[in-house]
């Protein structure tokens, strides 16, 4: 570290000094303010900030009163097990099974990662051509198969309250599987070969491989990848809002009930980001302990 | 007997996966296929290929006709292609001096560092709004403006990644190499962008791509700054044409592939970088 030719430090400031201005300005500093703005009266985006809200904590209280917020954090939760259980669940099976086949797995790692580098507005676009009343994707084929009678067109509303949810979270969690599956895969193959001949030797199937040594092994892989979608799961926008606007059919998150009240609320918005900052280090939090407290041996 | 277990084990598993590959490439070759129909025939025959018959470019000219597509990928470039270079090259800067020095306030600049990844867009974006308004670069006429507000916070937004990224290969290369350019009388920005810089390309690769493909995805930023026609980069445009040919669908299948099929060909050719650098903070930090 202090080697010679670093010892001369006049004018590492220089180098430093860009990068962290643009954090300064657009991060930490409107971090700060949104946290003030929350206790203050803001109407629009362009008026002033007003006097402090009395009591001071107002648009807290009114967080914990109001409906639609109550229904976005209960969709959000849900959003938060559907992707840990769903994300991450299929990306473990996925990466198990690529882990013992030989040939294909760079095709399998190309496709199953491509949902990623789309847009989610164009997948969000793409769903909703697929989960059409009349002659989606989706009708279509259980019409076909004979789920839905096709003589009298009996067809699925997948965006009615009933079935809302499920048609926005199964773009989402079918985006990111293979995401998780590519931090999965790069942690099997760090795994020292000497484990599965040793294991192989003593007459363990391929299957108590996977199960004994891949699964404890990987476990810090997972724990990252559940971290990360915990986190993901509270920032997911562009495809919920691209499919079902405003929270059509109760499926409001919290953040594009944020977006919703920024026009015309500004105080009450920002609130309701302070609050999804509380929600995301909380929950990291106890994710992070869970999988800590259970590993005591490490790989 | 054992041969054949493990035999048709190997079938479903390759099964499985196909299925799985099956649900990621079926719904844009069926968006591609549908695209190059009338509305008549996706309604009809929306399983079948576009020949013969069925074949049609009307919804390619319907979409060119009323939407500047054009005019949106240049949006998106310059703010895309902005956003990654200035993030990568501040970044690494930044990187070189936090992996090589040691100097006070070290320690605070790196828990600003990570804090400022947890901060989802959510908690800064109406103080930024609010800045920029005042700055007076947000909704002006000159489309310049417009674009830099989105520039500026996008770039924010993925330095403290970047750094972190960039740091962990930076640490990476023999400091032996340095020294040898030390010797030889390089400063410290001539060692930076004769050494280290050369040494860590693949990495500020890397992350160059992921900045772009970041910013270039990145629709709730978009709303807020880019409110007119002019403005509008690719992903807005997508949006507003989803809410205005809501029943359309040619147009739809239409514009969804004119705007992944692209991402597509760049994925395929670049799939290793692009890979690496989406999931670069989650496997090396």
């Amino acid at each position: 570290m202090d080697a010679k030719i670093y010892q001369n430090k006049k004018f590492i400031i220089f180098f430093l000094i860009p990068a962290f201005l643009f954090m300064f300005v657009f991060l930490y500093y409107p971090f700060v303010r949104n946290i003030l703005n929350s206790f203050q009266n803001i109407k629009y985006m362009a008026s002033p900030s007003g006097e402090w809200h009395v009591p001071v904590y107002e648009n807290y209280e009114k967080i914990l009163h109001d409906q639609k917020m109550g229904i976005a954090m209960k969709n959000t939760g849900i959003m938060i097990v559907a992707t840990i259980i769903g994300e991450v669940g299929i990306a473990i099976v996925l990466a198990l099974l690529v882990s013992n086949i030989k040939r294909g797995a760079g095709f399998f790692r190309v496709t199953f990662f491509f949902p990623i580098v789309i847009s989610a507005t164009a997948l969000g676009l793409l769903f909703n051509l697929i989960f059409l009343y009349d002659k989606g994707m989706i009708n279509q084929i259980l019409q076909f198969i004979g789920y839905l009678d096709a003589g009298s067109n009996e067809l699925i509303d997948w965006k009615d309250p009933a079935h809302a949810m499920v048609t926005m979270l199964i773009p989402v969690i079918w985006q990111y599987v293979g995401f998780y599956f590519v931090i999965l895969l790069t942690g099997i193959s760090g795994i020292s070969e000497e484990y599965y001949e040793a294991a192989s030797l003593d007459g363990a199937t391929k299957f108590q491989q996977s199960w004994y040594i891949t699964l404890p092994l990987i476990r810090n892989s997972i724990s990252t990848c559940v971290i990360l979608a915990v986190t993901g799961a509270l920032k997911v926008f562009d495809l919920p809002w691209t499919m079902l606007v405003n929270g059509m059919s109760g499926t409001w998150l919290t953040g594009t009930y944020m977006y919703s009240k920024v026009q015309n609320d500004v105080d009450y918005a920002s609130a309701i980001a302070v609050v999804i900052v509380i929600l995301g280090v909380v929950l990291s939090g106890i994710v992070n302990r869970l999988f800590r407290s259970n590993s005591d041996y490490e790989g | 007997m054992k041969g054949k277990t493990i035999k048709t084990s190997t079938v479903i598993i390759y099964l499985i996966l196909s299925l799985w590959s099956l649900t990621t490439i079926f719904p844009l070759v069926w968006s591609v296929m549908n695209s190059f129909k009338d509305k008549k025939a996706i309604y009809n025959n929306s399983f079948s290929l576009p020949l013969g018959d069925l074949f049609s470019l009307d919804n390619y000219r319907n979409i060119f006709a009323n939407y500047d597509i054009l005019k949106a990928y240049r949006n998106s470039f310059i703010i895309s292609g902005t956003v990654a270079v200035v993030v990568v090259l501040f970044a690494g800067m930044a990187a070189y001096i936090m992996t090589r020095y040691r100097f006070t306030g070290k320690k605070i600049l790196n828990t600003l560092l990570y804090a400022g990844m947890m901060f989802p867009i959510y908690s800064t974006i109406i103080p930024v709004i609010r800045m920029q308004s005042k700055w007076g670069i947000v909704n002006t006429e000159h489309v310049g403006l417009n674009l830099l507000s989105v520039i500026l916070p996008q770039i924010a937004g993925n330095m403290s990644f970047a750094i972190i990224v960039l740091s962990s290969y930076i640490e990476g290369i023999p400091m032996e190499l340095e020294e040898a350019a030390y010797m030889e009388g390089c400063g410290m920005v001539q060692t930076y962008f004769k050494v280290v810089m050369p040494l860590t390309k693949p990495s500020f690769v890397t992350v160059a791509i992921f900045s772009f493909l970041w910013s270039y995805n990145d629709l709730f930023t978009q709303m807020f700054f880019l409110r007119t026609k002019d403005n509008w980069a690719i992903t807005i445009l997508l949006n507003n044409i989803a809410s205005k040919e809501g029943v359309n669908y040619g147009a739809l299948f239409g514009s969804v592939t004119m705007i992944v099929v692209p991402v597509l060909l760049v994925y395929l050719l670049l799939q290793k970088y692009i890979i690496k650098g989406m999931t670069a903070g989650a496997v090396k930090g």
